[in-house]
């Protein structure tokens, strides 16, 4: 794999990376996931992070800490299956650190705020956890049209809802417009990235669209805001997943084998914005990952699988670039045809089906499969070889974060 | 061609964005500018994110600019403004890295394309002017 690699930033390599090898990764955990499954958010959220202290062999007396995206006072109904005191109240947790944020590096920025805080010794195993219940949601409460009453948009719609444009499905097609034009991806190539997902996704009991879809298919679906069509979008649905975040020196005598973050990306360099980023054909991944890679002595070249949010297929195509995997407006020749990122591939991407097919668990979902397909027990859609190196990007637009893991 | 939609959803304007989403009662599209390094920006802020001046305040623009990224929306979000239409990011004559979102008019959705000369034109609701975009006529630089 060539080569957009951001310049590294001098003496800001660090060879054990930012946490010097002191954070780790122990247990992973997800819930039911399906559409509309009648469950609570709440209870979602207890059953993947009961399942995911089991899988690190520890007990909910063992977790010190915790810590979730995005907390609370979220308005949208089923964005937020719980905040962390809901569950800490839930489980009785005893916490030495706990945090929730939203203004952070992606829907994993309080995964990375994990590793600081195990590396500093703030805590020995904290609970990570994304939770949402937006098919149910949005099932009782619409979708399809967005209405406010007799009042006016909220803040994050003032410059968009009132030309008609109050998804960020319409915030993100105007770039992937832009860079078509610059760059000449074309929707032949863009499907690939969706064929893909519903490819992995056939061999992933847990997935929620599992039925073959060819790229006619795709070139064939409804438009939405063009260039994206349905199948562009990724799927709501009702689902937790958590991740144990431990410090090394806790995690000794624990059944897996731990996952060293080997770095964490978590810049953002211009405001925070869809619109008005300097280079339109860029995004908020560009600078997450681009401190990703000044912190390490790793290189892309190295990563053997990649995690990349696809709430949105173009996200996708925007992480592969940020993250050095092909050069800057080159994505549709390395997607095309589907073969470099199949499982099979030179880089195999979003091997669950991703959020497009697997369903929409908001970012944490790609950190859980790194961690699973890193541990060999990615059932079907095991990535042979055994991989050692997975890169994990998560978010869109101005919104993104970025970790490293490895098996060594 | 254009025919106003039966209902938007209507920007509800705090102290820093008023003078834009009013100028229009003026015929005015007003953007923030700083008056110490001459440059504007968007959306408005107290401050000028380069030169971290506070001297700054809404001025009149030219009102023209460039399609500099579009989408055509197929999908009915509100009731009573139907699909299709564009959706633009117009990037202005007088300062080309200020993009507005906005909804281009008068133009078949097929004939939208990246690079169109646009100019501004004001669409009044209760009390506020949407600034809209229509092809340009004469020089549009």
């Amino acid at each position: 794999m060539a080569s957009a690699v951001p310049a590294r930033n001098g003496g800001r390599a660090m060879r054990g990376g930012p946490f010097s090898g002191r954070a780790v990764l122990t247990g992973a955990g997800k819930s039911q996931v399906g559409r509309r499954l009648g469950r609570t958010g709440l209870e979602l959220t207890v059953e993947a992070c009961l399942r995911a202290i089991a899988d690190a062999g520890l007990s909910p007396d063992d977790v010190d800490g915790v810590a979730s995206y995005p907390g609370p006072g979220v308005p949208d109904r089923g964005f937020s299956g719980a905040t962390v005191h809901e569950l800490r109240n839930a489980l009785g947790l005893r916490s030495r650190w706990f945090i929730s944020s939203m203004e952070t590096a992606g829907q994993i920025g309080p995964a990375i705020e994990a590793c600081m805080a195990v590396s500093l010794g703030l805590a020995d195993h904290v609970l990570v956890f994304r939770s949402v219940w937006e098919s149910s949601a949005q099932t009782a409460g619409g979708r399809a049209s967005v209405l406010f009453g007799d009042g006016r948009v909220p803040a994050h719609l003032e410059y968009t809802g009132p030309f008609g444009a109050p998804s960020a499905i319409n915030w993100l097609s105007m770039p992937a417009q832009r860079y078509m034009y610059e760059h000449g991806l074309t929707r032949e190539q863009l499907g690939w990235i969706a064929v893909n997902a519903r490819r992995n996704a056939g061999l992933n009991p847990d997935a929620i669209y599992r039925d073959p879809m060819t790229l006619q298919d795709y070139l064939e679906a409804r438009m939405i805001s063009e260039p994206f069509c349905l199948y562009d979008c990724d799927v709501p649905c009702d689902g937790a997943t958590a991740v144990i975040v431990s410090r090394r020196g806790a995690a000794a005598g624990l059944p897996r084998h731990p996952l060293t973050v080997e770095s964490v990306g978590t810049g953002m360099f211009e405001r925070a914005t869809w619109d008005q980023r300097a280079d339109l054909t860029t995004m908020a991944a560009h600078d997450a990952a681009a401190t990703l890679w000044e912190r390490t002595l790793l290189r892309p070249s190295d990563v053997d699988i990649a995690q990349l949010y696809d709430g949105f297929s173009f996200l996708t195509v925007m992480w592969l670039e940020a993250m050095g995997f092909c050069d800057h407006g080159k994505v549709g020749e390395f997607i095309e045809g589907g073969e470099r990122i199949a499982l099979d591939g030179s880089l195999p991407l979003n091997s669950s089906g991703g959020q497009l097919s697997g369903g929409r668990l908001h970012g944490m979902g790609f950190l859980h499969e790194a961690c699973v397909q890193l541990w060999g027990e990615a059932g079907e859609r095991q990535v042979a070889g055994r991989p050692e190196i997975a890169a994990v990007g998560v978010g869109g637009g101005p919104v993104a974060g970025a970790m490293l893991l490895s098996t060594r | 061609m254009y025919t106003r939609p039966e209902r938007r959803l209507l920007p509800d304007p705090t102290a820093e964005s008023s003078a834009f989403w009013t100028g229009g009662r003026d015929g005015q599209l007003l953007i923030h500018r700083c008056r110490a390094c001459g440059r504007w920006f968007h959306p408005p802020a107290p401050v000028c994110f380069r030169c971290r001046s506070l001297d700054v305040g809404p001025e009149p623009a030219s009102g023209r600019g460039r399609v500099a990224a579009f989408t055509i929306n197929r999908q009915p979000w509100i009731p009573g403004f139907p699909p299709p239409y564009a959706v633009a990011m117009i990037e202005l004559a007088d300062e080309p890295d200020v993009r507005l979102v906005s909804n281009v008019v008068d133009v078949p959705v097929q004939e939208m394309h990246i690079g169109m000369a646009v100019e501004v034109f004001f669409e009044q609701w209760e009390d506020v002017w949407l600034p809209l975009f229509r092809p340009a006529t004469g020089d549009a630089r």
